[in-house]
């Protein structure tokens, strides 16, 4: 497998408080990566370096071999970098379809094709009984879908998924993960990051794990979950103590 | 939509058929102001209704136009087409050298730094003696003809180049609603950070919208400078034409084709019939209209009015 993605010793520091300390790893294409961490781990800054809304401090972030830790945000969408954002920005006042034809006009660059494509990508994303609906008026959790189809409409090569699942019920837990298995199956590398582990756990090819800004564990999800490191981040010292003296599960 | 073309084809035939029911001065006069702003107003509405960047520079580019071409015409002889399209070309410019570096800028802080803009521009016009200063320029009367930019009988060709302008305004915003360029600035307009995820440079069309109004408004400034025959700094770097398009556009409906030419037709027919009417006993008293306007505007309708007569559209 080619290498997507890889990052060497990123840093990212406001002011004296450093959210991201030397976080090194790599993404092969067609993964699905899954990012986590406690609150406040540094997840949303490392995925905003990535995507270049933030400008790493140190380190260098390689997008298919090409340096782009300091390059802007829609250069990098431009590049094939994808992404959605943990408090959703679709455009409220726009249609379904709009939105996601704004995605579309990256490649198509007429009205028409963009509108053609917008609508293939509507129907792979569920959207084409609600093609009219003003953005606004979707649930949140259709509104989160909806960043997903305007990103995917862009070609993008490399999704990044900012929370996703928080705040759905399980069902519509059930349907993102169905989504995120489709989306990888079109050949897509998918990097997710979520506060909650069980909807990442069934569809991530291997996890990363941070906890204040460094990365404590990467490896598959299975031997992420019986990880003492990561135990210890989530529930404690305490806790992590106790259970080193049962089987693990 | 086929209704709606319709519509459009007998308000065309209208504007057309009114100077032969309309044979005073006046009338004509008024619907050609009415034009003229619409025109400014259109262009105001590219980058502050679609793109969501309200500017209060636009003047700026009104002044450009007029003067370019009336200093190419007292200066060297030169057709004021000529210096139409030098206007044009100068406004471009001052549109990309003003825009870089004030797009950074965010929201109030844009609108600020225009208004400033507006007024350097004035304040330089005012002391260039070159160019007339303080005192302006006196168009020479030359014999009239389509060449020469001067009809002195009648104001018909006057009206009728200002049909085609408008119209043309129309087609080109038109084209823009409907271009990607349209999309992305409503976008932008809507949520510049999902814009930007999606590959859009914010600078970049902002700055083709910019353009755009600079281009349209400053066609408007040759337009006057050649029906007035006079122009000074006061008249046409004024901070009040930018705050007018402002608020036709407001009035009308920001962000849609039709609005500033709804917003034209109820706010200028206002402002020059109380200029004639109330003359200068009655100065204030059109302000006081202005706002009356406005705050009904706003209450009942905060939109603007143009929904009220194309009913379907966005």
């Amino acid at each position: 497998m080619s290498e997507i993605l890889r990052l060497e010793g990123v840093t990212k520091r406001f002011g004296g408080l450093s959210a991201n300390q030397d976080v090194t790893f790599a993404v092969d294409r067609g993964e699905v990566i899954g990012l986590i961490g406690p609150n406040g781990a540094g997840k949303s800054t490392l995925f905003n370096c990535i995507c270049c809304f933030y400008r790493a401090t140190g380190g260098r972030i390689l997008f298919r071999g090409r340096d782009i830790t300091k390059e802007a945000p829609e250069t990098a969408s431009r590049m094939g970098i994808g992404r959605t954002f943990q408090v959703v920005k679709v455009f409220r006042e726009m249609s379904v379809l709009e939105n996601i034809m704004i995605g579309a006009f990256l490649k198509w660059e007429k009205t028409k094709d963009a509108n053609a494509k917008a609508k293939d990508v509507a129907e792979l994303f569920g959207f084409s009984a609600k093609l009219d609906w003003k953005a606004a008026s979707l649930t949140i959790s259709e509104q989160k879908r909806l960043e997903v189809a305007r990103a995917f409409a862009t070609g993008s090569e490399m999704l990044l998924l900012d929370e996703v699942m928080a705040g759905l019920n399980i069902q519509e837990v059930r349907e993102t993960t169905d989504l995120v298995r489709r989306l990888r199956d079109m050949g897509l590398t998918l990097i997710l990051v979520e506060h909650v582990m069980e909807g990442i756990m069934p569809v991530a090819d291997r996890v990363v794990v941070l906890d204040y800004g460094h990365k404590i564990a990467e490896g598959p999800p299975k031997e992420i979950v019986a990880d003492e490191k990561v135990i210890k981040a989530y529930l404690g010292e305490k806790y992590a103590k106790r259970r080193a003296h049962r089987p693990v599960v | 939509m086929k209704k709606n073309l319709f519509l459009f084809f007998i308000f065309v035939a209208l504007l057309i058929a009114y100077p032969l029911f309309f044979r005073n001065p006046f009338p004509r006069h008024l619907l050609i102001m009415i034009m003229m702003y619409a025109v400014m107003s259109i262009g105001w509405n590219i980058i502050g209704g679609y793109g969501g960047q309200v500017s209060f520079g636009n003047t700026v580019f009104f002044g450009v136009g007029a003067y370019a071409s009336a200093v190419l015409l007292t200066k060297a002889g030169l057709s004021p087409w000529i210096g139409m399209a030098a206007g044009c070309v100068c406004s471009l410019a001052l549109a990309v050298i003003v825009g870089y570096p004030c797009f950074r800028l965010k929201g109030h802080y844009f609108a600020i730094a225009t208004i400033a803009v507006g007024e350097i521009m004035m304040g330089l016009f005012m002391v260039w003696d070159f160019v007339g200063g303080a005192v302006g320029i006196y168009l020479p009367i030359l014999p009239q003809s389509f060449s020469n930019f001067e009809f002195h009988a009648t104001k018909l060709p006057y009206y009728y180049i200002m049909l085609a302008i408008f119209l043309l305004a129309l087609g080109v915003c038109s084209l823009v609603e409907r271009s990607k360029l349209g999309y992305y600035l409503r976008a932008i307009k809507d949520d510049p950070d999902g814009a930007r995820s999606v590959g859009i440079s914010i600078r970049r069309y902002k700055l083709y919208a910019f353009s755009l109004s600079a281009l349209l408004t400053s066609i408007c400034g040759t337009f006057y400078a050649q029906y007035v025959l006079y122009i000074d700094p006061g008249s046409t770097f004024n901070l009040m034409i930018s705050i007018q398009l402002c608020i036709i556009s407001l009035i009308g409906g920001l962000g849609k084709l039709f609005g500033p030419v709804i917003g034209a037709f109820v706010f200028i027919p206002l402002v020059e019939l109380t200029r004639v009417y109330l003359g200068s006993e009655g100065q204030g008293i059109d302000l006081m209209l202005y706002s009356l306007l406005m705050i009904v505007v706003a209450i009942l309708r905060p939109q603007g009015l143009s929904g009220l007569f194309a009913r379907g559209t966005r």
